[in-house]
């Protein structure tokens, strides 16, 4: 039997975002996850002056929630919400959360949706969700010398830097403009300017992965609103509009070592469905848990081919007042890693550009801003990629 | 290239005993398939039925054809190293102590993706032999070796840490009057071992070998007798902080089954020797063994259990023995269980009928005690858990594999 041709996929029409909420990191913290999840419900209904039975829609992503899972949180909150999904994607949830949620808003299944993405850090719970982080990895990765991502993304850097010429300072400059446009942002954990010669001369932790390719695991959360664009106006909400987004998982199994993400599968589909092509986007938010994965992101979605991301970083400046502003936080290199909410950060922060609502430097004139997720290191590599085009409301 | 092993100083006794620390052991119940291969020394993967795929991480559906048959098969240990990190910091505080620690992806030919630990010498880029070894913890992980043999590789130590090599041990051979007590003693000289304590109970009393025994390189005669539960507490009272391999040899041979035999008096002797002598020799020694396993290069390492591979399957022409022997395999795996938390394996070492007096009526084949001696060091230098020796003893594994049933019928025709 025929399978049938790939049907059209529908805009997102009047859906947009709005209400873009940080609950300020901190390095550790004594609280539950399910405290971060209340702070950060409560920054929503503040910002919007919506009360707590208005949201009919949750979307959560935690790691650090368990047992519970968003239905015991509902009960914990005091939501009732007639529409409810769990989305344990880590760097991915955000964009997956956004056009799930986006979906059940157009069709009417939920009218006023908060996602939201949160993690506490306990002193030992980095460790703790490292050796039980899925059966393959407690299988078949943590007993091999305990390294957590740092080891698994040590094996990924230096098979791309094996295979296309990066070099540790191609990696140095991406975290150096990170931290540069960091500097700006009050809520970033990293305070200090970074210089090349710094990154170049930290400690080792994994060959090739020095310190400052590692992101600082913390505690916090984000969230954001996603309702049509009238309930929004009524609520007062400044809100940005989605123009295409794409998710995939597992994608390209056999590659030896990772060297490219799902972007690269749906990238065409995702300019396409937006209607632009890459030089017209103002500032880029890729997953940045490693830089070698920011640059494999630059590649996969069309701001330069495979093999070129380390000349494309190289002739660009990447500071929010460059010519490629990327990671206007500091990203989580910088902004620190907040658990599952390390995959909302570039989300949340692209809707207050767009929204003239930045913390930090904004980006000038920005209209059009790409997204990306990243996550879930279930084996040797990460399995989900996401990515998402946001507008500036005309 | 791995630097040999030099003789350790002799230990400060002031200086504090590192306390063993395990690597996260815990697996799925699907990879212990992985366990059964490593625990004898065979290189298995899974292997889809349907489409004949090779699979790792071990799964319970192909993820070629969503297969549910993937049974455990002996596939070829050859790959690439395809590339390698060195980690230097880790979450873990077992390798937090042994940093750098060289792990890396190898590439099977078979197809699947391997993160393993590195040997010493292998090179990122060059050709590699995957082996299943058992970790501290006693779970299986791959380690990647050399493709061809290099100079003292067996003294790599990432390898040592899932080996019990007895070179630079101190080895305890709990019965030197019979010929299996004296051709371990032999084996574990010529292999390095620093001391090799014999046991010998009654002393005064001659026996054959005594003086070829004593010539030993390294060998200590001492008094031991495993019947008698204050001769045990005594010796390792005055030794047992200094034994890294415990090899139990006492014997009681007797043929016969349950109802030729009038009363008990044989079957308590059996039991005295050899299931009350185990439990002698482990609760006067154990403690000290799981205390000492991280104890420097020649920490604690083995205990080592000799048994009748008719403790898996009664033979009633030996079967009051044989029953006996099926006491000490269980009391075996009781004591497996209590000395992994200091990362001490016990190796059972499995038999048949062997070339000495008490099987005098059994017909060939039968293993010489020089054979099962040299299988036990080399099953100790791999970290093997299990070992089938001789052609007996890995025909009844054979055929209890395959039809249980089968081998008792057929052991009860003689």
């Amino acid at each position: 039997m025929a399978i049938p041709a790939r049907s059209i996929r529908k805009s997102y029409d009047t859906v947009v975002a709005c209400a873009p909420v940080t609950v300020p990191y901190t390095r550790f913290s004594p609280e539950s996850a399910a405290w971060w999840i209340g702070r950060a419900l409560h920054g929503l209904l503040r910002q919007s002056g919506l009360q707590i039975k208005d949201l009919d829609g949750f979307a959560l992503s935690s790691f650090t929630a368990g047992p519970d899972t968003a239905i015991g949180l509902t009960q914990h909150l005091g939501l009732c919400p007639r529409w409810l999904d769990h989305i344990p994607l880590g760097g991915a949830s955000a964009v997956v959360a956004l056009r799930r949620a986006a979906r059940a808003v157009q069709a009417g299944d939920a009218d006023i949706v908060a996602c939201v993405a949160a993690d506490t850090n306990h002193v030992d719970s980095f460790r703790k969700t490292l050796s039980t982080f899925s059966r393959f990895a407690q299988d078949a990765v943590y007993p091999y010398g305990s390294g957590g991502p740092n080891a698994s993304f040590a094996l990924i850097t230096k098979n791309y830097m094996n295979m296309f010429g990066a070099t540790r300072e191609d990696f140095g400059k991406i975290c150096v403009a990170q931290r540069d446009n960091a500097l700006g942002h009050p809520l970033a954990l990293m305070k200090q300017k970074l210089t090349l010669d710094a990154y170049l001369a930290a400690r080792p932790i994994a060959d090739p992965i020095h310190l400052f390719d590692c992101v600082m695991p913390c505690a916090g959360a984000e969230a954001f609103l996603v309702c049509h664009e009238d309930t929004a106006r009524s609520l007062g909400l400044k809100t940005v509009r989605i123009l295409s987004t794409i998710e995939r998982h597992n994608a390209f199994p056999d590659d030896p070592v990772q060297i490219r993400g799902g972007w690269a599968m749906d990238a065409d589909d995702l300019w396409a469905m937006a209607g632009v092509t890459a030089d017209a986007v103002d500032f880029v938010e890729t997953y940045d848990d490693y830089p070698v994965i920011s640059m494999m992101q630059f590649e996969d979605l069309g701001f330069c081919k495979k093999g070129e991301g380390p000349d494309f970083v190289r002739s660009h400046s990447l500071t929010n007042d460059g010519s490629f502003p990327h990671n206007t936080s500091g990203g989580q290199l910088s902004v620190g890693q907040a658990g599952a909410a390390g995959g909302f950060l570039g989300l949340v922060e692209a809707i207050r550009h767009l929204t003239d609502t930045a913390l930090g430097t904004p980006v000038p004139h920005a209209k059009l801003g790409l997204v990306s997720g990243f996550g879930m290191i279930n084996y040797d590599r990460g399995l989900s990629s996401c990515a998402a085009i946001l507008a500036r409301a005309s | 290239m791995s630097k040999p092993l030099i003789r350790p100083k002799r230990k400060n006794p002031l200086e504090r005993t590192r306390l063993p620390l395990l690597p996260h052991g815990q697996r799925s119940r699907t990879a212990h398939g992985l366990t059964l291969a490593a625990a004898q020394g065979r290189f298995a993967l899974q292997v889809c039925d349907e489409c004949s795929k090779t699979i790792y991480p071990p799964r319970d559906a192909c993820p070629f054809c969503l297969g549910a048959q993937l049974p455990f098969k002996d596939v070829s240990p050859g790959g690439r190293l395809v590339v390698e990190t060195t980690v230097r910091i880790s979450t873990d505080p077992y390798f937090r102590e042994r940093t750098p620690w060289r792990v890396g992806t190898v590439q099977l030919d078979s197809g699947p993706l391997v993160i393993a630990h590195l040997h010493g010498d292998t090179k990122e880029g060059e050709r590699v032999t995957l082996s299943l070894k058992l970790d501290k913890s006693g779970a299986a992980v791959m380690v990647a070796m050399p493709a061809l043999e290099t100079p003292s590789m067996e003294a790599d130590p990432i390898l040592r840490e899932m080996t019990c090599d007895p070179q630079f041990r101190r080895v305890l051979i709990t019965d030197g009057r019979s010929s299996v007590g004296q051709a371990m003693a032999k084996a574990f000289s010529e292999a390095g071992a620093s001391i090799v304590f014999v046991g010998i109970a009654h002393p005064w009393k001659p026996f054959a070998g005594m003086d070829s025994l004593a010539k030993l390189a390294g060998v200590e005669i001492v008094p031991l007798d495993v019947t008698d539960s204050q001769s045990v507490a005594d010796l390792a009272a005055q030794n047992g902080g200094r034994i890294d391999i415990l090899v139990n040899t006492a014997e009681h041979v007797r043929s016969g089954g349950i109802l030729g035999r009038a009363g008990l008096t044989e079957a308590r002797d059996e039991m005295d020797v050899r299931y009350f002598g185990l439990m002698r020799l482990a609760q006067s020694f154990g403690p000290a063994l799981r205390f000492r396993g991280a104890d420097g290069q020649s920490s604690a390492t083995a205990f080592v259990n000799l048994l009748s591979v008719h403790a898996l399957m009664n033979w009633p022409a030996f079967g009051a023995h044989s029953a006996a022997e099926a006491a000490c395999l269980s009391a075996a795996q009781c004591l497996r269980a209590e000395l992994r938390p200091g990362g001490v394996k016990v190796l059972n070492a499995f038999f048949g009928p062997l070339e000495t007096e008490w099987f005098q009526t059994v017909p060939p084949p039968k293993l010489a005690p020089s054979a099962l001696a040299k299988a036990v060091v080399t099953a100790l230098k791999q970290g093997l858990e299990d070992v089938f020796v001789g052609d007996i003893a890995n025909d009844i594994r054979e055929r209890l594999a395959a039809n249980p049933k089968a081998l008792e019928r057929e052991l009860a025709e003689g």
